[in-house]
Protein backbone atom coordinates (compact mmCIF):
# COMPACT_ATOMS: atom_id res chain seq x y z
CA UNK A 1 0.00 0.00 0.00
CA UNK A 2 1.49 3.13 -1.19
CA UNK A 3 0.62 5.17 2.75
CA UNK A 4 2.58 2.57 4.06
CA UNK A 5 5.69 2.77 1.41
CA UNK A 6 5.65 6.65 2.36
CA UNK A 7 5.60 6.03 5.99
CA UNK A 8 8.08 3.49 6.01
CA UNK A 9 10.71 5.27 3.16
CA UNK A 10 10.28 8.71 5.32
CA UNK A 11 10.75 6.88 8.56
CA UNK A 12 14.28 5.67 7.50
CA UNK A 13 14.90 8.90 6.22
CA UNK A 14 14.20 10.28 10.05
CA UNK A 15 15.83 7.50 11.62
CA UNK A 16 18.89 7.32 10.15
CA UNK A 17 19.63 11.16 9.51
CA UNK A 18 22.46 11.71 12.31
CA UNK A 19 23.40 15.61 12.41
CA UNK A 20 20.12 17.35 11.07
CA UNK A 21 19.50 19.18 7.95
CA UNK A 22 21.28 18.26 5.08
CA UNK A 23 22.26 14.75 6.41
CA UNK A 24 18.65 13.74 5.06
CA UNK A 25 20.00 14.75 1.57
CA UNK A 26 21.90 11.17 0.54
CA UNK A 27 18.70 9.32 2.59
CA UNK A 28 15.86 11.63 0.31
CA UNK A 29 17.62 10.66 -2.35
CA UNK A 30 18.54 6.99 -1.44
CA UNK A 31 14.54 6.61 -1.10
CA UNK A 32 12.91 8.64 -3.65
CA UNK A 33 14.81 8.37 -6.88
CA UNK A 34 16.99 5.56 -6.80
CA UNK A 35 15.37 2.84 -4.49
CA UNK A 36 11.57 3.43 -5.38
CA UNK A 37 11.69 6.02 -8.48
CA UNK A 38 9.09 8.40 -6.91
CA UNK A 39 10.86 11.26 -8.72
CA UNK A 40 13.30 12.07 -11.57
CA UNK A 41 16.40 13.60 -10.04
CA UNK A 42 15.45 17.01 -11.54
CA UNK A 43 11.89 17.14 -9.83
CA UNK A 44 14.23 16.41 -6.42
CA UNK A 45 16.59 19.21 -7.13
CA UNK A 46 12.90 21.71 -7.65
CA UNK A 47 11.66 19.95 -4.06
CA UNK A 48 15.29 21.11 -2.07
CA UNK A 49 14.59 24.30 -3.95
CA UNK A 50 10.98 24.47 -2.90
CA UNK A 51 12.35 22.63 0.86
CA UNK A 52 14.99 25.44 1.49
CA UNK A 53 12.70 28.68 0.64
CA UNK A 54 10.15 27.45 2.97
CA UNK A 55 10.48 27.72 6.82
CA UNK A 56 10.85 24.60 8.41
CA UNK A 57 13.77 21.88 8.40
CA UNK A 58 14.86 20.17 5.05
CA UNK A 59 13.35 16.55 5.87
CA UNK A 60 9.86 17.73 6.79
CA UNK A 61 9.42 19.99 3.92
CA UNK A 62 10.39 17.82 1.32
CA UNK A 63 8.63 14.17 3.27
CA UNK A 64 5.53 16.83 3.22
CA UNK A 65 6.29 18.12 -0.94
CA UNK A 66 7.17 14.41 -1.96
CA UNK A 67 4.21 12.68 -0.22
CA UNK A 68 1.72 14.97 -1.47
CA UNK A 69 3.05 14.54 -4.99
CA UNK A 70 2.95 10.59 -4.89
CA UNK A 71 -0.64 10.49 -2.92
CA UNK A 72 -2.24 13.90 -2.05
CA UNK A 73 -2.58 15.07 0.97
CA UNK A 74 -3.00 11.83 3.08
CA UNK A 75 0.15 11.00 1.62
CA UNK A 76 1.60 14.32 2.86
CA UNK A 77 0.39 13.39 5.91
CA UNK A 78 2.25 10.14 6.31
CA UNK A 79 5.14 11.09 5.36
CA UNK A 80 5.41 14.02 7.04
CA UNK A 81 4.51 11.61 10.36
CA UNK A 82 7.03 8.96 9.51
CA UNK A 83 9.85 11.51 8.77
CA UNK A 84 9.39 13.46 12.38
CA UNK A 85 6.97 11.22 15.16
CA UNK A 86 9.65 7.68 15.74
CA UNK A 87 12.77 10.20 15.75
CA UNK A 88 10.98 12.73 18.22
CA UNK A 89 9.78 9.50 20.34
CA UNK A 90 13.48 8.33 20.21
CA UNK A 91 14.83 11.43 21.27
CA UNK A 92 12.03 11.80 24.33
CA UNK A 93 13.84 8.29 25.37
CA UNK A 94 17.13 9.88 25.36
CA UNK A 95 15.97 13.08 27.63
CA UNK A 96 14.73 10.40 30.02
CA UNK A 97 18.01 8.12 29.92
CA UNK A 98 19.79 11.73 30.40
CA UNK A 99 17.69 13.00 32.92
CA UNK A 100 18.47 9.59 34.85
CA UNK A 101 21.88 9.26 34.62
CA UNK A 102 23.42 12.97 33.03
CA UNK A 103 26.17 10.56 31.34
CA UNK A 104 25.84 11.38 27.32
CA UNK A 105 29.66 11.09 26.49
CA UNK A 106 29.30 7.56 25.01
CA UNK A 107 26.36 8.60 22.53
CA UNK A 108 28.20 12.29 21.74
CA UNK A 109 31.19 10.45 20.78
CA UNK A 110 29.13 8.11 18.24
CA UNK A 111 27.58 11.10 16.64
CA UNK A 112 31.26 12.27 16.65
CA UNK A 113 32.41 9.63 15.03
CA UNK A 114 29.23 9.38 12.73
CA UNK A 115 30.43 13.12 11.35
CA UNK A 116 33.01 11.92 8.39
CA UNK A 117 30.60 9.13 6.92
CA UNK A 118 27.84 11.99 6.94
CA UNK A 119 30.12 14.20 5.37
CA UNK A 120 30.87 11.38 2.93
CA UNK A 121 27.24 10.42 2.17
CA UNK A 122 26.42 14.26 1.45
CA UNK A 123 29.45 14.60 -1.07
CA UNK A 124 27.92 11.61 -3.07
CA UNK A 125 24.43 12.86 -2.96
CA UNK A 126 25.79 16.28 -3.65
CA UNK A 127 27.64 14.89 -6.86
CA UNK A 128 24.52 13.10 -8.13
CA UNK A 129 22.39 16.07 -7.85
CA UNK A 130 24.56 18.79 -8.85
CA UNK A 131 24.17 17.73 -12.95
CA UNK A 132 20.65 18.41 -13.03
CA UNK A 133 21.57 21.84 -12.99
CA UNK A 134 24.43 21.89 -14.93
CA UNK A 135 23.74 20.34 -17.91
CA UNK A 136 20.89 21.58 -20.23
CA UNK A 137 19.02 18.81 -21.10
CA UNK A 138 19.17 15.36 -18.78
CA UNK A 139 18.32 12.93 -20.66
CA UNK A 140 21.50 13.67 -23.05
CA UNK A 141 24.91 12.64 -22.53
CA UNK A 142 27.04 15.29 -20.05
CA UNK A 143 29.15 17.09 -22.55
CA UNK A 144 30.29 20.56 -22.87
CA UNK A 145 27.79 21.14 -25.79
CA UNK A 146 25.53 20.31 -22.99
CA UNK A 147 27.09 22.19 -20.63
CA UNK A 148 24.72 24.86 -19.49
CA UNK A 149 26.92 28.11 -19.15
CA UNK A 150 24.29 30.66 -17.38
CA UNK A 151 23.88 27.85 -14.20
CA UNK A 152 27.39 27.49 -14.00
CA UNK A 153 28.31 30.89 -13.65
CA UNK A 154 25.32 31.07 -11.75
CA UNK A 155 26.74 28.78 -9.00
CA UNK A 156 30.13 30.07 -9.26
CA UNK A 157 28.65 33.30 -8.27
CA UNK A 158 26.57 32.13 -5.75
CA UNK A 159 29.53 30.38 -3.95
CA UNK A 160 31.51 32.99 -4.15
CA UNK A 161 28.97 35.11 -2.25
CA UNK A 162 28.72 32.54 0.48
CA UNK A 163 31.99 32.59 1.00
CA UNK A 164 32.83 36.34 1.45
CA UNK A 165 29.25 37.33 2.51
CA UNK A 166 27.31 36.78 5.23
CA UNK A 167 24.45 36.32 3.08
CA UNK A 168 22.44 33.38 4.31
CA UNK A 169 21.46 30.60 1.68
CA UNK A 170 17.65 32.16 1.27
CA UNK A 171 19.24 35.79 0.25
CA UNK A 172 22.09 34.08 -2.18
CA UNK A 173 18.81 31.66 -3.70
CA UNK A 174 16.76 34.76 -4.21
CA UNK A 175 19.81 36.69 -5.79
CA UNK A 176 20.51 33.73 -8.06
CA UNK A 177 17.00 33.27 -8.86
CA UNK A 178 16.53 36.90 -10.03
CA UNK A 179 19.66 36.96 -11.90
CA UNK A 180 17.74 33.37 -13.34
CA UNK A 181 14.99 35.00 -14.72
CA UNK A 182 16.56 38.00 -16.07
CA UNK A 183 19.78 36.25 -17.68
CA UNK A 184 17.31 32.86 -18.64
CA UNK A 185 15.38 35.26 -20.56
CA UNK A 186 17.72 36.68 -22.53
CA UNK A 187 19.26 33.83 -23.60
CA UNK A 188 17.11 31.31 -23.94
CA UNK A 189 18.78 27.92 -24.23
CA UNK B 1 -5.73 23.15 35.48
CA UNK B 2 -6.84 26.10 34.61
CA UNK B 3 -2.78 27.02 34.67
CA UNK B 4 -1.85 24.01 32.88
CA UNK B 5 -4.17 25.03 30.26
CA UNK B 6 -2.65 28.48 29.44
CA UNK B 7 0.60 26.63 29.44
CA UNK B 8 -0.24 24.22 26.79
CA UNK B 9 -1.94 26.93 24.74
CA UNK B 10 1.60 29.18 25.22
CA UNK B 11 3.66 26.40 23.90
CA UNK B 12 1.30 25.47 20.80
CA UNK B 13 1.40 29.32 19.66
CA UNK B 14 4.66 30.11 20.46
CA UNK B 15 6.09 26.48 18.30
CA UNK B 16 3.39 27.52 15.62
CA UNK B 17 4.91 30.97 15.59
CA UNK B 18 8.38 29.98 15.91
CA UNK B 19 7.84 27.38 13.15
CA UNK B 20 6.05 29.93 10.60
CA UNK B 21 8.72 32.19 10.97
CA UNK B 22 12.04 30.35 11.31
CA UNK B 23 13.30 30.13 7.52
CA UNK B 24 16.51 27.73 7.16
CA UNK B 25 16.17 24.91 10.00
CA UNK B 26 17.66 23.98 13.11
CA UNK B 27 20.47 26.11 13.20
CA UNK B 28 18.33 29.52 13.08
CA UNK B 29 15.39 27.83 15.53
CA UNK B 30 17.66 26.49 18.36
CA UNK B 31 18.62 30.29 19.01
CA UNK B 32 15.08 31.58 18.75
CA UNK B 33 14.04 28.60 20.80
CA UNK B 34 16.36 29.75 23.13
CA UNK B 35 15.19 33.08 23.51
CA UNK B 36 11.84 32.36 23.75
CA UNK B 37 12.10 30.03 26.36
CA UNK B 38 14.73 31.16 28.32
CA UNK B 39 14.84 34.88 28.04
CA UNK B 40 10.86 35.92 27.26
CA UNK B 41 9.30 33.08 29.56
CA UNK B 42 11.84 32.57 32.02
CA UNK B 43 10.60 28.83 31.93
CA UNK B 44 13.81 27.20 31.64
CA UNK B 45 17.42 28.55 32.62
CA UNK B 46 20.07 28.36 29.96
CA UNK B 47 21.79 25.60 31.08
CA UNK B 48 19.29 23.50 30.82
CA UNK B 49 18.49 24.76 27.49
CA UNK B 50 21.96 23.89 26.58
CA UNK B 51 21.45 20.75 27.96
CA UNK B 52 18.38 19.85 25.56
CA UNK B 53 19.70 21.42 22.54
CA UNK B 54 22.48 18.84 22.91
CA UNK B 55 19.96 15.76 23.58
CA UNK B 56 18.24 16.99 20.64
CA UNK B 57 21.34 17.18 18.39
CA UNK B 58 22.29 13.65 19.74
CA UNK B 59 19.22 11.68 17.77
CA UNK B 60 18.87 11.54 14.55
CA UNK B 61 16.18 13.64 12.36
CA UNK B 62 14.77 17.44 12.81
CA UNK B 63 16.66 18.92 15.49
CA UNK B 64 14.33 21.96 15.04
CA UNK B 65 11.52 18.75 16.05
CA UNK B 66 13.66 17.50 18.78
CA UNK B 67 13.97 20.65 20.85
CA UNK B 68 10.27 21.85 20.77
CA UNK B 69 9.31 18.39 21.59
CA UNK B 70 12.30 18.47 24.56
CA UNK B 71 10.87 21.75 25.96
CA UNK B 72 6.90 20.68 25.54
CA UNK B 73 7.99 17.74 27.59
CA UNK B 74 9.94 19.70 30.26
CA UNK B 75 7.30 21.83 30.64
CA UNK B 76 3.93 19.94 30.48
CA UNK B 77 4.53 15.69 30.55
CA UNK B 78 3.54 13.77 27.37
CA UNK B 79 1.15 15.93 26.39
CA UNK B 80 3.28 19.18 26.30
CA UNK B 81 5.23 16.97 24.07
CA UNK B 82 2.54 16.02 21.56
CA UNK B 83 1.47 20.45 21.90
CA UNK B 84 4.62 21.57 20.62
CA UNK B 85 5.11 18.60 18.20
CA UNK B 86 1.92 19.41 16.79
CA UNK B 87 2.59 23.72 16.83
CA UNK B 88 6.19 22.66 15.06
CA UNK B 89 4.58 20.42 12.18
CA UNK B 90 1.35 22.48 11.20
CA UNK B 91 3.27 25.41 9.47
CA UNK B 92 5.57 23.52 7.04
CA UNK B 93 3.15 21.28 6.39
CA UNK B 94 0.25 23.80 5.02
CA UNK B 95 2.88 25.75 3.43
CA UNK B 96 4.83 22.50 1.65
CA UNK B 97 1.56 21.34 0.51
CA UNK B 98 0.00 24.55 -0.71
CA UNK B 99 4.01 24.61 -2.91
CA UNK B 100 2.95 21.12 -4.01
CA UNK B 101 -0.39 22.29 -5.39
CA UNK B 102 1.34 25.95 -7.02
CA UNK B 103 4.28 23.65 -8.72
CA UNK B 104 2.09 21.33 -10.26
CA UNK B 105 0.13 23.86 -11.43
CA UNK B 106 2.86 26.60 -12.45
CA UNK B 107 6.17 24.30 -13.54
CA UNK B 108 5.35 24.86 -17.21
CA UNK B 109 5.43 28.39 -16.69
CA UNK B 110 8.36 29.73 -18.80
CA UNK B 111 9.23 32.88 -15.81
CA UNK B 112 8.57 30.09 -13.11
CA UNK B 113 11.06 27.69 -15.37
CA UNK B 114 13.55 30.67 -15.41
CA UNK B 115 13.45 31.37 -11.87
CA UNK B 116 13.81 27.87 -10.12
CA UNK B 117 16.48 27.00 -12.56
CA UNK B 118 18.34 30.18 -11.12
CA UNK B 119 17.35 29.28 -7.66
CA UNK B 120 18.52 25.51 -8.48
CA UNK B 121 22.28 27.19 -9.13
CA UNK B 122 21.81 28.96 -5.73
CA UNK B 123 21.11 25.55 -3.92
CA UNK B 124 23.87 23.68 -5.87
CA UNK B 125 26.34 26.28 -4.59
CA UNK B 126 25.04 25.62 -0.70
CA UNK B 127 25.71 21.98 -1.33
CA UNK B 128 29.28 22.98 -2.55
CA UNK B 129 29.62 25.45 0.43
CA UNK B 130 28.34 22.56 3.16
CA UNK B 131 30.58 19.85 1.66
CA UNK B 132 33.52 22.18 1.62
CA UNK B 133 32.87 23.23 4.74
CA UNK B 134 32.18 20.20 6.43
CA UNK B 135 35.82 18.68 4.69
CA UNK B 136 37.90 21.54 5.92
CA UNK B 137 36.25 20.68 9.41
CA UNK B 138 37.58 17.24 9.32
CA UNK B 139 41.32 18.08 7.82
CA UNK B 140 41.63 20.79 10.17
CA UNK B 141 42.07 18.65 13.50
CA UNK B 142 44.58 16.37 11.80
CA UNK B 143 43.37 13.23 13.93
CA UNK B 144 43.99 10.11 11.81
CA UNK B 145 40.60 8.05 13.14
CA UNK B 146 38.23 11.03 11.46
CA UNK B 147 40.00 11.44 8.07
CA UNK B 148 40.21 7.65 7.13
CA UNK B 149 36.76 7.12 8.13
CA UNK B 150 35.87 10.27 5.68
CA UNK B 151 38.06 8.23 3.10
CA UNK B 152 36.71 4.96 3.92
CA UNK B 153 33.21 5.93 3.38
CA UNK B 154 33.94 7.36 0.36
CA UNK B 155 35.42 3.97 -0.86
CA UNK B 156 32.39 2.48 0.51
CA UNK B 157 30.11 4.75 -1.73
CA UNK B 158 32.03 5.37 -4.77
CA UNK B 159 33.78 1.96 -5.18
CA UNK B 160 32.05 -0.89 -3.87
CA UNK B 161 28.52 1.02 -2.93
CA UNK B 162 27.82 -0.39 -0.14
CA UNK B 163 24.54 0.31 1.80
CA UNK B 164 24.04 3.59 4.18
CA UNK B 165 23.29 1.43 6.74
CA UNK B 166 26.34 -0.01 6.82
CA UNK B 167 28.67 3.19 6.78
CA UNK B 168 26.38 4.35 9.29
CA UNK B 169 26.78 1.09 11.74
CA UNK B 170 30.74 1.16 11.15
CA UNK B 171 31.33 5.03 12.12
CA UNK B 172 29.05 4.88 14.93
CA UNK B 173 30.73 1.76 16.29
CA UNK B 174 34.61 3.17 15.57
CA UNK B 175 33.02 6.72 17.38
CA UNK B 176 32.07 4.73 20.32
CA UNK B 177 35.06 2.32 20.81
CA UNK B 178 37.31 5.81 20.34
CA UNK B 179 34.81 8.09 23.19
CA UNK B 180 35.04 4.47 25.49
CA UNK B 181 39.17 4.46 25.42
CA UNK B 182 39.26 8.34 25.51
CA UNK B 183 37.17 7.97 29.09
CA UNK B 184 39.26 4.76 29.94
CA UNK B 185 42.65 7.07 29.42
CA UNK B 186 41.21 9.81 31.73
CA UNK B 187 39.77 7.71 34.30
CA UNK B 188 43.53 6.00 34.36
CA UNK B 189 44.94 9.89 34.61
CA UNK B 190 42.96 10.69 37.21
CA UNK B 191 43.17 7.32 39.00
CA UNK B 192 47.21 8.24 38.31
CA UNK B 193 47.05 11.29 39.54
CA UNK B 194 45.63 10.34 42.47
CA UNK B 195 48.30 8.37 43.24
CA UNK B 196 50.76 10.71 42.81
CA UNK B 197 49.17 12.71 45.34
CA UNK B 198 49.17 10.07 48.19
Amino acid sequence: MIYWQLFMSFLRIGLLSFGGGYAALPLIEEEIINSRGWMSTTDFVDVLTMSEMAPGSLSINSATFVGNHIAGIPGSFVAALGVTLPSALLVLLLAFVYYRFRNFSLLQGIIRGLRPTVTALIISAGISIIPASLFKDNEMAASVKNLDFISVLLIMIAFWILRKSKLGPIQVMVITGVIGIVSFGIFPS
Amino acid sequence: MKKESRILWKLFTSTLYLSTFTFGGGYVILPMMEKKFVEDFEWIDEEEMLDLISISQSAPGSMSVHASVLIGYRMAGLIGALVTFTGTIIPPFIIMNLLSYIYGAVRGNLLIGHLLRGMQAGIVAIIVNLIYKMVARILKKKKIIPIATLFLSLAGIFIFNLNIIYLLLFAGTVGAIETSLAVKKEDQKVRNSQEAKR
